[in-house]
């Protein structure tokens, strides 16, 4: 009977500490950082540009050939960005490529016009503002990370035209998208300050 | 190796070349049709600007075998639709060439301006001919001959 007392006892609690860890303002803050520390690599960023053209090097100078960010965040006619930029990687030429290049629309900038990037606070408010992201809720922020695949080509950056290989952000896509998960598990919390 | 059938001008062509090999060289050496220009080889100037699926596309930097099934349009077939008729007319009445050697990428870019917005205004004009590179200057007249083959565009 006590057996039976104590595996209930466990099996109600198990849920709750699972709830509780998950819910952790504190975990979720921490995995927060560890998403900013990634949005804010040039991989990322640098299609996340407060600029009216994108940037490229983890210099973040501006892009070559006058690119401009044109009314869909996809360059101009003339000048678009499917102009160079095919399906995938063109390893031997040294041009990246993915489904669909394109800017992240002005609203998901996460850079001052200085180049800075924005505080882990201001960017968090962005990321999180659905009027802001395209409606994107916590699950829906995840799946953008997990599956885009513009934002997975941030793992697989080819190879620069002098044929060595593209810097990575700081984590694994499985850390980028482990910490996106516990972030999101949490509700998503922001840090504060501007 | 491997071997690629390509629609040129409306022609299908095959070629047999290394995969990584740049189209604008599967042009101009394979199937010898010289009249898209190696510039920078950097995509940074716009000599080898082609159309491929509609799009300007720097030749010089796309793998042929990135082109796949997509058509692909020269300065030697651009003159087979009205609005590359119109912009070459164009390109001779406001006598825009100097050396020239730029110019099959400023009028394959120009068509593209043209077929995706018909009249357009300067900034159009110069947002989507930025990126090509006239060491001669003949800016003022391209951006003439533009506006002169959108007058005729029906």
């Amino acid at each position: 009977m006590t057996s039976i007392r104590a595996g209930i006892l466990v099996s109600l609690a198990i849920p709750t500490l699972a709830f509780w860890m998950a819910s952790s303002p504190v975990q979720g803050l921490q995995a927060w950082e560890q998403v900013y520390s990634v949005l804010t690599h040039p991989r990322c960023i640098n299609c996340h540009t407060a600029t009216d053209y994108p940037q490229q090097g983890d210099d973040r100078r501006r892009h070559v050939a006058n690119v401009v960010r044109g009314p869909e965040g996809k360059g101009v006619p003339g000048l678009n960005c499917a102009g160079c930029h095919q399906e995938t990687n063109a390893d031997s030429t040294g041009v990246p490529g993915g489904h669909n290049w394109h800017l992240a629309p002005l609203s998901m900038r996460w850079q001052d016009l200085n180049d800075r990037p924005l505080s882990s606070a201001a960017v968090c408010r962005a990321v999180t503002d659905r009027s802001l992201n395209h409606n994107l809720d916590g699950p829906g922020l995840l799946k953008h990370h997990e599956e885009e695949a513009l934002v997975k080509w941030a793992w697989n950056p080819g190879r620069r035209p002098d044929g060595t290989m593209r810097t990575l952000p700081p984590l694994t896509h499985a850390e980028f998208v482990a910490a996106t998960r516990r972030w999101v598990e949490a509700g998503t919390p922001c840090p504060p300050g501007k | 190796m491997a071997t690629y059938q390509l629609n040129v001008n409306g022609q299908r062509r095959e070629v047999t070349v290394d995969p990584s090999t740049p189209l604008l060289w599967v042009l101009r050496e394979d199937l010898k049709m010289t009249g898209t220009k190696f510039g920078c080889g950097i995509s940074a100037c716009g000599a080898c600007t082609v159309h491929v699926g509609g799009i300007a596309t720097r030749s010089c930097i796309v793998p042929v075998s990135h082109v796949g099934d997509r058509p692909i349009v020269t300065i030697e077939g651009i003159g087979q639709d009205a609005v590359g008729r119109a912009v070459q007319d164009a390109w001779v009445e406001q006598d825009v060439v100097q050396c020239g050697y730029c110019q099959s990428g400023q009028i394959m870019a120009a068509v593209a301006l043209l077929k995706h917005t018909p009249k357009p205004t300067d900034k159009n004009i110069e947002e989507s001919m930025g990126g090509n590179i006239c060491r001669c200057g003949t800016y003022p007249r391209i951006r003439e001959a533009i506006k002169s083959a959108a007058a005729q565009i029906k």
